[in-house]
């Protein structure tokens, strides 16, 4: 059998296959927070299904000192909860990779591979032992995995029960049941397997100024941060979390200290359609508000989006992208969204999109979008996904500076309003091309009518070609001025690259990887990650330095590359696809594969 | 400024109200409508309620989904801020301006195609949320700036212009928001002004979502002969079955209208809503003897109007959501954020 010449310290993938509703999550979870209290870098990506209970599950951990956290193609382990995907999970080990299983059963032989160690532990009967009640034995059983794997990997037990004792401190029954089967894995898997296995954990100092965090949870935050106080939306994974934790921030910060009740105002609509009614609702009257969503809500939000944009109404719209078209496979991972939102709803539309990469992008653009939609008067979009949205990721300490104010933009107060004598809602414009807007209620110098139909300069009705077209050109212009305020290109570049990678969002760590890898291979190639659109001038200059232009994006159509020909002066053989849209988070394989495929490789590089 | 409770004095158009404001000051932009046309005569009645309440015009948000009614925002108070919005899409639109700025005076105008087909969804919920607003729903029976298909509100049998009789059952807005546990139905007719002032008055008034459905006749696609909304079967089965008087706050309680056994509702702001002739036994706030009311007259092909139903002890959207009283939009910054101390100390539960 195989044997591991050398250990490796902090860089491994483990694989955890279990049955939907069994309760793994909280196991997988606790797992992944001792690594990161130990100081190693590490990124957890949970592979669910859409289902409640009784279909297989994954969760993938990556443990990497050097802070590599794209998904990994290649485990060292898998641990086999799940009897009805052993003969995928057993494959997808690698050679000399280990199994971890419950021999409460005998394994099939069938299943047996000659190059993997296969261990087992009886997890059920052990369990069965130690506790009574029927669901407790389901559960447990995952918290003894839990236990074993610690055994196995050297993981710091007094971490773990740390992370106990605050996870349950409080239920003394469960704190005790979960410590009590933790020990079962573990002490079982000390006195029967070869511990720890060739491939371990070691205590480092890698998260100091990280925290582990969803995406979902750092929109949330971020929405806080603005000063957000209307926000409406309707249940939709993988975005439901944001309000969920917008809620729980909310019940925290935003209680009027005196008499206890909210500064906020969450709104449960009917529907997409009037969630975005709600948020430009809210918008007119000069609230921050937002709603948060998934593609078939912004689908139904099209409508309004072009009211939003006509009319001149700030709005921020969340849309956390999953997998279409229709329902499509809700619990998976694309970046299949953007042509929609950038040009979402009938007539002349366009829309300003954030493009964050990871949790700690969500938190800053959250704030971006509300500066930027107030600013220029319109809907911004904050284009985040599932794999961004719902993983856990390790990112930076999320910073605030009490500096900040909001930008509202160019409204008018009564004095202003006092001094100019005469407002009109859409003249004069500033070098934005943004007029000043009114208030409701504020003053009565500032009423006006706010309206989605033909509309002059001036605010009032028209049928007259000339003075429809001057407000369309003016908002052309506008839309083309914000590409001077969305968060510039991130731009990576290496020595003697031949070619320049451009990708978005969620793909950054897997491209990262990849490019280094590539150059180990021979290929340099720059790297510019776009994080917002309209594209500005980096974007041209970097497409127009470039001769071969591999764009990596998450979804069939390649809709990046579709907008930056649209709305760039790129020549469209320039740019080459690489798309990976099953689905799961990216990996650096995949990437490398496809930028392979995709430039003729120079002589040298093994492919 | 002329004293609230003075009989009127001088010509009508130059009288003022409490905020020394006349009429006019309450009008908007000319009507584009057919001359006729049923909205007309419910903007009137708008205006009048508006200026009778002194409502500060400015203080007043005004919205609307698309539809001949829905272009109406334009011809009253034009102080006021306006919003012609999206086909349906109003109530949502109206209630997060409420839930930014609870303290303007909310008026929704939508039409029977705005409300029952294409926004019903829309406007079920501005009902279930109890929404601070007045709904006045300009029911025709026809979506006439589309010139003429019939709508939802269209009663089993009513012809169209070319003859064509309708087949399906019609969605009665006023029983329908009476069994979603609407806090304010009304039902008017645009032809009957002296009822619909009280009647808006009483809305506006109402904390809460008021919903008025008004027949208001369309004369240029819905009001021929075999029309069940024309004005002359609306005029001819019309029964002012609930007549109510509306007293604005602090002013004293008269019985100038109907006999002293008026029931009275004391609304929220202080007024008082006075049902002064009302059918025998008749209870506005018993819903389900109202209910059973509407359904008995229906039967006997009569169309009651009048303040049929009215409750004040439901919360609104504000209530049920246990908001500030400061409007959300108007909460300086300093308090909603919770600053960088705290965020590095919440920090530590993402560790
Ligand atoms: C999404 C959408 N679909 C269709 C239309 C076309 N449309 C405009 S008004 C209208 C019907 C209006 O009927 P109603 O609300 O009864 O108003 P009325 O004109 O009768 O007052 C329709 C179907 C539209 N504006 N938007
Ligand atoms: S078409 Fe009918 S509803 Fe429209 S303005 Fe004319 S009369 Fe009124
Ligand atoms: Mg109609």
């Amino acid at each position: 059998m195989h044997h591991e010449a050398r250990t490796r310290v902090n860089d491994f993938a483990l694989k955890l296959a279990n049955v939907n509703g069994t309760g793994s999550a909280s196991a997988n979870g606790l797992l992944l927070q001792a690594i990161f209290r130990m100081g190693i870098p590490v990124s957890g990506k949970n592979l669910f299904p859409s289902n409640i209970q009784g279909l297989p599950t994954w969760y993938e951990i990556r443990v990497s000192r050097d802070g590599r956290t794209a998904r990994a193609l290649d485990y060292d382990l898998i641990v086999a909860m799940n009897a009805r995907t052993y003969e995928q999970d057993i494959r997808e080990l690698r050679p000399g990779g280990y199994l971890l299983y419950d021999s409460t059963w005998p394994l099939d032989t069938a299943l047996l591979r000659a190059d993997v160690r296969f261990l087992g532990i009886p997890l059920a009967r052990l369990c069965n032992a130690a506790f009574s009640d029927p669901r407790e034995r389901i559960l447990m059983k995952n918290v003894a995995y839990a236990g074993a794997l610690a055994a196995l990997l050297d993981a710091d037990m007094t971490v773990v029960e740390r992370l106990l004792e605050e996870r349950y401190g409080h239920r003394k029954g469960l704190r005790e049941s979960n410590s009590c089967a933790l020990r079962i894995g573990y002490d079982y898997a000390i006195a029967n397997l070869e511990c720890p296995l060739p491939f371990r954990l070691e205590k480092m100092d890698g998260n100091r100024d990280s925290i582990l965090i969803d995406g979902n949870t750092a929109t949330a935050l971020g929405c806080l941060y603005a000063g957000a106080t209307v926000a409406a939306w309707y249940p939709i994974t993988p975005a439901t979390s944001i309000m969920d934790a917008f809620k729980g921030f909310c019940g925290k910060y935003r209680r009027d200290p005196e008499t206890g009740r909210n500064r906020y105002c969450i709104l449960q609509a009917e529907d997409e359609m009037a969630s975005i009614g709600m948020v430009i609702g809210a918008g007119w009257m000069g609230a921050r508000a937002f709603t948060s969503t998934a593609g078939p809500g912004i689908s139904l939000m099209n409508e309004l989006l072009g009211l939003a944009y006509y009319a001149e109404i700030p709005a921020v719209v969340i849309d956390v992208q999953r997998v279409g078209p229709s329902t499509g496979m809700p619990t998976r991972t694309q970046q299949s969204d953007v042509l929609k939102c950038a040009y979402a709803s009938h007539g002349d539309t366009k829309h300003v999109l954030l493009f964050p990469a990871d949790p700690k992008e969500c938190f800053d653009f959250a704030v971006t979008a509300f500066d930027l939609a107030e600013r220029f008067q319109t809907p911004v979009i904050l284009m985040s996904d599932l794999d961004i949205g719902m993983n856990d990721w390790v990112v930076p300490r999320l910073r605030w500076d009490d500096a900040y104010r909001p930008d509202r933009g160019r409204v008018l107060g009564t004095e202003d309003l006092a001094r100019l004598g005469t407002f009109f809602r859409y003249h004069p414009e500033d070098e934005d091309h943004v007029a000043a807007r009114t208030l409701p209620g504020i003053d009565p110098k500032g009423a006006f009518f706010t309206r989605g139909s033909g509309h002059d300069k001036f605010g009032a009705y028209t049928e007259t070609p000339d003075d429809y077209r001057e407000v369309m050109e003016r908002l052309a212009l506008k839309h083309r001025a914000a590409a001077r305020s969305v968060p510039a290109p991130v731009i990576v570049r290496r020595p003697g690259a031949s070619v320049g990678v451009v990708s978005m969002g969620s793909c950054d760590p897997a491209i990262r990887e990849a490019l280094d890898e590539l150059a180990r291979r021979g290929l340099a190639a720059d790297y510019m990650r776009v994080r917002g659109f309209p594209f500005g001038e980096e974007v041209e200059a970097f497409l127009e330095e470039h001769e071969i232009v591999p764009v990596v994006e998450m979804n069939r159509d390649a809709q990046l590359r579709s907008l930056l020909t649209l709305e760039t002066r790129v020549p469209k053989e320039k740019l080459r696809s690489v798309l990976a849209y099953g689905g799961f988070p990216l990996s650096a394989r995949t990437v490398v594969d496809g930028v392979l495929s995709r430039v003729e490789v120079p002589r040298g590089v093994p492919r | 400024m002329a004293s609230p409770g003075k009989p009127p004095v001088v010509h009508p158009a130059l009288e003022r109200n409490a905020l020394g404001l006349t009429l006019r000051d309450y009008e908007g932009s000319m009507s584009t409508l057919c001359a006729g046309c049923g909205h007309d005569s419910v903007t009137a009645a708008i205006v009048r309620a508006f200026w009778e309440l002194s409502t500060p015009p400015h203080r007043i948000a005004k919205l609307s989904g698309i539809g001949c009614s829905s272009k109406t925002p334009t011809y009253f108070v034009s102080g006021a801020h306006g919003f012609n919005s999206a086909h349906g899409r109003m109530p949502a639109i109206a209630t997060g301006a409420n839930a930014a700025d609870r303290e303007l005076a909310y008026i929704g105008i939508s039409g029977d195609g705005d409300s029952l087909s294409i926004g019903l969804g829309q406007m079920v919920h501005a009902i279930r949320r109890n929404v601070d607003l007045l709904y006045v729903l300009e029911n025709n029976g026809v979506y006439g700036l589309t010139k003429g298909q019939f709508s939802a509100s269209a009663d089993v049998g009513s012809k169209s212009k070319r003859g064509e009789p309708n087949p399906m059952a019609p969605i009665d807005p006023v029983t329908l928001a009476l069994a979603l546990g609407a806090t304010f139905v009304a039902r008017g007719f645009s032809g009957d002004k002296a009822q619909l002032v009280p009647i808006l008055k009483a809305g506006i008034a109402h904390r809460g979502f008021a919903l008025v459905d008004v027949v208001s006749p369309c004369v240029t696609f819905n009001d021929h002969e075999g029309s069940t909304k024309s004005y002359v079967h609306t005029r001819r089965h019309q029964v002012r079955a609930v007549l109510a008087d509306f007293v604005p706050p602090a002013r004293e309680i008269t019985a100038a209208v109907g006999d002293g056994e008026a029931t009275r509702v004391a609304m929220h702001d202080g007024s008082v809503v006075r049902f002064v002739a009302v059918p025998q036994n008749y209870d506005p706030t018993d819903r389900r003897a109202v209910f059973a009311y509407l359904q008995d007259q229906r039967g006997k092909g009569v169309i009651p109007t009048g303040l049929l139903f009215l409750d004040e002890g439901t919360p609104d959207l504000h209530e049920m959501s246990a908001t500030i009283d400061v409007p959300l939009a108007r909460v300086p910054y300093e308090k909603l954020c919770p600053g960088s101390r705290e965020l590095e100390r919440l920090q530590e539960e993402f560790r």
